[in-house]
């Protein structure tokens, strides 16, 4: 959040908006703190649903769209700047080699790059065709997935866990790809993240596919 | 009662048998009118299955899986999921029309895309966990 802060501020005499949305089922108070440590000037809001989700097809965070003046798709939901050197991190110290680090970091940079030229210049919003190929296809099993995944977290806000249950495993079952539901659904450690035994499990069977696919962007 | 979540938002209503609610509930959760030729939204009727209809009042689930639509309820049929069809999102995306959606900011401020036309926008997700 704190490097969207920055983009904004670089941003500031162009016509130009942020929207950041809190994939949050959990509610408002599991985003709060981040949000007050990043102190963002451009609107925070809160999806206890996974609202958005659903709408664009994402599967993960953080994933961006862009739009344009008219209110048009001209970047399909996309990785935001995140990569998978993650992966690589020494499984005891949790670190990564200085070489992964700066790759990451320069990934990060390459992106926040291409946000700036697309908003000064254009560049790098794609054409109509190319946009519409690059869209998400939302299937049969991913909307039964939103459905049921929808009733499990108004069952767990309601207090009703052990109901939940059956249909988060369901939503997950139907919509494999989507750590959104996954995730949100799981076990979280006492820094409040999925990221336990079985999350790296899930992670080692994705084998040679990547966590965070990498945008059509230079430097990805 | 039964809850029923819509794209549109949560509803609590009286309902029996399922989800057999009176036609003035039906027409706002789902948006279509009951009417003799079946269920109505602008022009468009669709003819109610026999048995979506009783004693005026109408199985909003059946109706809803008639038009394809996913449903989902708890086994006490309390809670209801009313979902959107995979092919009503994707004929959304398809025209490149960002989809538009209304939240809450942290202070409950409702904020809704569609405000920002006439400027670039970055639409970004994140979560805490």
């Amino acid at each position: 959040m704190p490097v969207w802060q920055q983009l904004f501020d670089g941003l500031k005499t162009e016509n130009f908006a942020i929207v950041a949305v809190a994939e949050e089922s959990g509610g408002a108070d599991l985003a709060r703190p981040w949000i007050a440590q990043a102190n963002p000037a451009y609107p925070c809001l809160i999806d206890v649903d996974h609202r958005v989700a659903a709408l664009y097809g994402m599967v993960n965070v953080p994933q961006c769209v862009w739009i344009d003046e008219t209110g048009h798709i001209v970047r399909p939901p996309e990785t935001a700047g995140s990569t998978d050197h993650f992966r690589r991190m020494d499984p005891v110290t949790r670190t990564l080699s200085a070489e992964h680090q700066a790759a990451r970091t320069a990934a990060r940079a390459s992106y926040l790059d291409a946000v700036r030229d697309w908003v000064r210049t254009g560049r790098y919003a794609l054409d109509a065709d190319l946009a519409r190929e690059k869209l998400p296809r939302i299937t049969r099993d991913m909307v039964i997935a939103d459905a049921n995944f929808r009733l499990g977290i108004w069952l767990r806000r309601n207090g009703r866990w052990a109901e939940a249950a059956p249909f988060l495993a369901e939503a997950s079952r139907l919509h494999p790809d989507s750590w959104n539901i996954w995730r949100q659904a799981a076990d979280k450690n006492e820094a409040g993240l999925a990221a336990g035994p079985e999350f790296w499990d899930r992670v080692r069977a994705l084998g040679d596919r990547p966590y965070y696919p990498p945008p059509d962007l230079p430097g990805f | 009662m039964a809850v029923v979540l819509t794209d549109k938002g949560e509803f609590t209503l009286e309902a029996t048998d399922g989800l057999c609610v009176s036609a003035a509930d039906a027409e706002t959760v789902t948006g279509w009118r009951l009417k003799p030729e079946g269920m109505c939204r602008d022009e468009l009727c669709v003819p109610l299955a026999g048995d979506a209809r009783r004693d005026g009042k109408v199985d909003i689930a059946t109706f809803w899986r008639g038009l394809g639509h996913p449903v989902v309820s708890d086994p006490q049929g309390d809670a209801w999921v009313l979902g959107t069809a995979a092919e009503s999102r994707a004929t959304a995306l398809s025209g490149l029309e960002a989809p538009n959606f209304t939240l809450p900011d942290l202070a409950g401020v409702s904020h809704s895309l569609s405000e920002l036309r006439g400027k670039k926008v970055f639409l970004t997700t994140w979560a805490s966990w």
